[in-house]
């Protein structure tokens, strides 16, 4: 069938996850892009949700199984309350997700244990590179086999938390293909380098990391001897995104359309002016279709049907999509959406981050 | 119901009746009937009059005994002297479960007729718009007097007449008067409607009808406006011109003059009083009924996206240009990104249709989702198929292949059942919560 409501156990998870976003990301979100930092006591309520060990399985210690769908019902509500702080909570599934999706028995056993705990994980991934030309499946960075050993070379740039990561799980060819490594930080080659500097979600801390001759065993080759398809980690990472892009947008819509209904010229609302007005049914249009469309990728992926083109359609769609409403929204506001003193630019800036991180992001 | 994207079995088993249809008797078709603009597509009208008649009989089946409750539950409140009219019984099982996808198995056979031809897709006989109409709000043995004809016998059509030439978008400025006559018992319809969809093929060249609005009271305004269904052969009913078209040009869209065309008493839909302190029932009927045309339109809309889409997909592959879902967006060629982003956007205006028909099946409120659908859906194949011209060149522009057609075609369902920017007067005015004062 065709149907579009979310089950009673979704529904709470949302309003909880909603709740958390309005009284604690919306409190802080200025303060924490302007001093560049997520707040601890923030980062800590966001852990305490458990929304990660809800999505790991009973047997390695989380109460929970991957929905990509569920998943994407709640990132909307966070990105809705702030993307730089919700990337931040978000930095641990970048490790413990692929570990979950493709990792060994042993793999999981291992891992994931860690990310069902009472604290905020110290794990990482690290994916992006920095080349004007970046494609997740021709990756720079490499991984030689060496006897028993994996040996990892390359930069990498937008690892998130790189300072006070553990564990490192770091995306690289091997023979062409790519692959992913569990490396701990405390491997002789690993250099955590500059924080990068971002147009926008800099409440999130993004360092370069540089790799030299890191020799990791091959036990630590995500996925073993299957590896893992990098094809499918891009479309969970799509449909994350998608999800997060219409959070961000449907909060620079919804500004808009309060500003616009109580801001006053020519002596009635703006909002009473089909100028403003159209613009605001077309934000709420398209925020509505890419929400569909990011939904049907996540339920073919929990089918286990093959999300790829779904997953794909929806990124780019989002992409563009959120670009547009949250500059509308600045747009709305006039002069006043250009000052910091409202967040529509910020949302902006944020907005445009979408396009750049496909593949950087896995929830 | 949980969120889910399955095409139920059983509109997929109609799907592919429909296909075979669309693909062996519609587009064969096509170029003949948008050259020859006045000819009926009677390959296509003989392939769905078995299909329709069937349909229809469960659909007047169904509306007739949604109609007889309403009847027993109005007596009801009548005699319990409360004036309080009882819940209606809900629907037994077997039949809830056929309405509860009906709208959606609707839409998904609309886009593919419309896959197949948009302008042959509208020629479908049945009671259509008028039928809908008397389903709606017709008493049940209105509902057997008039539509008792889609069910047998030759093909025959149905239609609806709201547009006149100084009332299109702005439907309460409605001038054809419906004037009651109390010596014979009848109504004297004068005016004139143009836009009829069908309406030649209603009136004149089959035994059918058309569900004609018009005013009873001028003072009264939307209040004063009434549904009237008038029969083939009526008297002072003249077609007076067919139009011709940019597109869908298979489609018959007529005049229709009202001369003292006088009709039963009981032929008007609904209730004949004006009651202007109760607000505006009648005309809010009228503006209901567009929140289940919508999404229709949208479908079609869809349909002719898609052919468009596909062929210019499937050409382009055979010059080596294929489409590539994963690669970064900077490895994409410019006439890959435009294939994706026409991909894109059908697939989001389409959701959006799913959604607003969904919600109907459900019962439930969708006058935002129903109009979001049609701006969308409108606005999105007139950049596809603009856009599909353009990439297939000199075969674009070409006559020799149907891209320029489905251009032409396309470009309707920006327009009617509400142009875009109508619809997107809706969809503001529901998200502000504002009156049409407060948005004009």
């Amino acid at each position: 069938m065709y149907s579009f409501d979310m089950t009673p156990e979704q529904k709470m998870l949302v309003d909880t996850v909603h709740k958390y976003a309005e009284k604690n990301l919306r409190a802080v979100y200025r303060e924490a892009e302007e001093s560049k930092q997520t707040p601890e006591k923030v980062v800590q309520m966001g852990w305490e949700l458990g929304l990660l060990p809800g999505l790991i399985e009973a047997q390695y210690g989380g109460y929970g199984e991957y929905s990509a769908l569920t998943n994407a019902l709640y990132l909307e509500e966070m990105a809705w309350g702030d993307l730089g702080i919700t990337l931040h909570l978000l930095t641990p599934n970048l490790f413990a997700i692929p570990i979950a999706q493709f990792g060994t028995d042993q793999q999981k056993a291992e891992y994931l244990s860690m990310f069902c705990g009472d604290s905020f994980p110290r794990a990482t991934a690290a994916i992006v590179e920095p080349v004007v030309q970046f494609d997740p499946a021709e990756l720079r960075t490499t991984a030689e086999k060496r006897g028993d050993e994996y040996v990892l070379n390359g930069k990498k740039t937008y690892v998130p938390l790189a300072k006070q990561a553990e564990l490192f799980l770091v995306y690289a060819q091997e023979n062409g293909v790519t692959q992913a490594f569990i490396v701990p930080a405390t491997v002789s080659g690993v250099k955590v380098g500059k924080r990068v500097k971002l147009m926008g979600v800099q409440a999130l801390e993004m360092y370069e990391v540089e790799f030299e001759n890191v020799a990791v065993p091959k036990a630590n080759r995500l996925g073993g001897l299957k590896g893992i398809r990098i094809q499918r980690l891009l479309t969970l990472s799509r449909i994350t995104l998608g999800a997060l892009a219409v959070g961000v947008a449907r909060a620079a819509y919804e500004y808009a359309l309060n500003y616009a209904k109580e801001r006053v010229a020519f002596g009635e609302p703006i909002a009473h002016r089909q100028s403003i007005a159209f613009m605001l049914a077309n934000m709420r249009i398209e925020i509505e279709a890419t929400r569909l469309m990011v939904w049907e990728a996540a339920y073919k992926y929990d089918a286990g049907e093959d999300a790829t083109k779904a997953a794909y359609l929806a990124k780019t769609y989002a992409d563009k999509m959120v670009l547009e409403v949250t500059d509308g929204a600045v747009q709305v506001l006039g002069g006043h959406g250009y000052i910091r003193d409202h967040p529509v630019e910020l949302w902006l800036r944020n907005g445009r981050g979408f396009a750049t991180l496909d593949g950087a992001v896995v929830a | 119901m949980p969120i889910e994207f399955k095409l139920p079995e059983s509109i997929e088993r109609q799907l592919r009746d429909v296909q075979v249809i669309a693909e062996h008797v519609m587009r064969p078709d096509s170029r003949y009937l948008d050259e020859h603009e006045h000819e009926r597509p009677w390959r296509y009208i003989h392939a769905m009059w078995p299909r329709m008649k069937e349909m229809e009989r469960a659909n007047i089946a169904a509306a007739k005994k949604r109609a007889l409750k309403k009847q027993e539950a109005l007596r009801a409140a009548q005699t319990n002297g409360h004036g309080v009219a009882v819940m209606e019984a809900p629907p037994a099982e077997e039949e809830q479960e056929r309405e509860s996808i009906a709208n959606l198995s609707l839409i998904h056979m609309i886009e593919m007729l419309s896959w197949g031809d948009a302008g042959i897709y509208l020629c479908i006989p049945g009671g259509a718009l008028g039928g809908a109409a008397i389903q709606a709000v017709g008493t049940p043995e209105q509902i057997e007097r008039f539509l008792t004809r889609y069910t047998e016998g030759e093909p025959k059509w149905g239609a609806m007449a709201m547009t006149e030439p100084q009332a299109g978008s702005d439907t309460s400025n409605i001038q054809t008067t419906a004037t009651f006559d109390p010596e014979t018992n009848e109504w004297i319809l004068n005016g004139q409607k143009i836009f009829c969809t069908n309406g030649k093929l209603a009136l004149e060249e089959s035994d059918g009808l058309v569900v004609v609005w018009a005013t009873v009271d001028k003072k009264a305004g939307r209040a004063g406006m009434k549904p009237f269904v008038v029969e083939a052969g009526t008297p002072g009913v003249v077609v007076a011109k067919v139009e011709e078209k940019l597109g869908i040009r298979a489609s018959d869209t007529a005049t229709i003059i009202f001369d003292n065309a006088r009709i039963p008493a009981d032929n008007i839909l609904g209730d004949a009083e004006v009651k202007t302190g109760v607000g505006d029932k009648g005309f809010k009927g009228a503006m209901k009924t567009f929140d289940a045309t919508r999404p229709i339109v949208a479908a079609s809309a869809i349909g002719v996206g898609r052919a468009a889409f596909e062929f210019t997909r499937d050409t382009l592959a055979k010059e080596g240009v294929r489409m590539e879902y994963g690669k970064p967006r900077w490895k994409l060629s410019a006439v890959q990104a435009d294939l994706l982003e026409m991909e894109a956007q059908l697939r989001a205006a389409w959701l959006l249709t799913l959604k607003a028909a969904a919600l109907l099946d459900a019962r439930k409120e969708n006058k935002l989702e129903s109009s979001m659908a049609k701006v969308k859906a409108g606005r999105a194949v007139t950049i596809v198929t603009q856009k599909a011209v353009e990439l297939l060149g000199p075969l674009g522009y070409s006559t020799e292949f149907l891209v320029e057609k489905w251009m032409r075609d396309a470009k309707i369902n920006d327009i009617y059942e509400g142009t875009g920017q109508i619809n997107t007067l809706i969809v503001a005015r529901e998200i502000l919560g504002y009156t049409r004062n407060e948005l004009k």
